[in-house]
């Protein structure tokens, strides 16, 4: 897949190459208008706003492939306010709200194309490195001592939602963060996410060890269901 | 057919999202000549404080501790630019006030963290009493 491919094709110039095989097909038809598929040469904050979508060059690294499958089937917002929020808020008499007229539904894909995608997405490693391999130890913490670092002590819940309803909107959902993320994906992003993307809006906490590896934990342990 | 189909969806979705980029240029103009100042602020500090610089943004509604209300002439006035530069580098603990002020440090340089703190003096359309 080459990048001067995905553009031409994105920008509707050419017919999607009937020799491609259907999930890369399928990326570069689908995808690669909004998302990156290769690693940008752009490290600018204009890229950041001008992009539609998160980057997925290292998707392989990044997702479990269960959750890519159903999700490509019935792609629901992680990012309540979109991504990047910024251009989806307003203004009111109080807090700002999302300004949902200018936020669209994601392509849908029906099954098969879904698992072709998903196959293809998972090819997507990044570069090495990027996500440190086996850096999340696989510790358990405890509910409440992973709620109170969370919450009071790294503020984490100002910009996420740890369950429904409740916390930030400008970051994607964490309590689906267990069935969507590799833990040490998680791990590595929570840790440097500038090293994903030099001008993200996610802050590095600076954390030490211990607690990267608690923070991953209490994050992969979450879930929708236990949040309600 | 598939294919032919969704072949036109990126394009269109270029143009909505240009319109859309367009769109976010007012606040910006306004700030001349901020400009690339209040880009950083739209991207790192409007979840928080808010899009009217007021300590309103999308996230405050369940925050423990409010955001500071950039616009307030009389509560950014007791603050020195040194404070404003070291919370927006180093985070709120680093001022003793809240962990809800991350450090910024790591997205922007020193140039810009000042460029931030005369920034936030337009903003607020005061000086500093210290």
């Amino acid at each position: 897949m080459r990048l001067h491919l995905a553009v031409a094709l994105s920008l509707g110039l050419l017919a999607a190459p009937s020799w491609a095989d259907g999930g890369a097909n399928l990326l570069i038809s689908q995808c690669a208008s909004c998302h990156a598929l290769e690693k940008p040469q752009d490290a600018s904050l204009d890229r950041l706003w001008k992009r539609g979508g998160p980057d997925l060059y290292f998707a392989g690294s990044k997702f479990n492939k269960p959750w890519l499958v159903q999700w490509l089937q019935n792609p629901v917002r992680i990012r309540s306010a979109g991504e990047l929020y910024r251009k989806h808020v307003k203004g009111s008499g109080q807090e700002d709200v999302i300004d949902e007229t200018t936020l669209t539904p994601h392509v849908r894909l029906a099954k098969a194309e879904a698992e072709a995608a998903a196959d293809a997405l998972m090819a997507l490693s990044g570069p090495a490195g990027l996500v440190e391999k086996n850096a999340f130890k696989g510790e358990k913490v405890s509910t409440a001592m992973g709620a109170m670092f969370f919450g009071k002590l790294r503020g984490c819940g100002a910009c996420h939602m740890a369950k429904p309803g409740s916390g930030g909107a400008s970051g994607p959902e964490l309590y689906t963060a267990g069935e969507r993320l590799q833990a040490d994906y998680l791990y590595s992003y929570i840790k440097n996410p500038q090293k994903f993307d030099p001008r993200i809006w996610m802050p590095t906490l600076n954390l030490a060890e211990p607690d990267l590896q608690r923070l991953t934990a209490y994050i992969l342990q979450l879930s929708a269901k236990e949040g309600k | 057919m598939l294919t032919r189909t969704i072949t036109s969806i990126p394009f269109l979705a270029g143009l909505v999202l240009a319109v859309q980029f367009a769109g976010t240029g007012q606040a910006i103009a306004a700030d001349e000549p901020f400009a690339a100042t209040a880009r950083n602020y739209d991207t790192y500090c409007t979840q928080c404080h808010g899009i009217n610089r007021n300590g309103r943004g999308i996230n405050s509604r369940d925050m423990s501790v409010q955001p500071r209300d950039h616009s307030d002439a009389k509560g950014m006035g007791g603050i020195p630019d040194s404070e404003l530069f070291r919370v927006i580098k180093e985070g709120g603990l680093a001022v003793n006030k809240s962990v809800l002020m991350p450090a910024w440090g790591n997205v922007m340089n020193d140039t810009e963290i000042r460029e931030m703190v005369a920034y936030l003096r337009h903003v607020c359309k005061c000086g500093t009493d210290n």
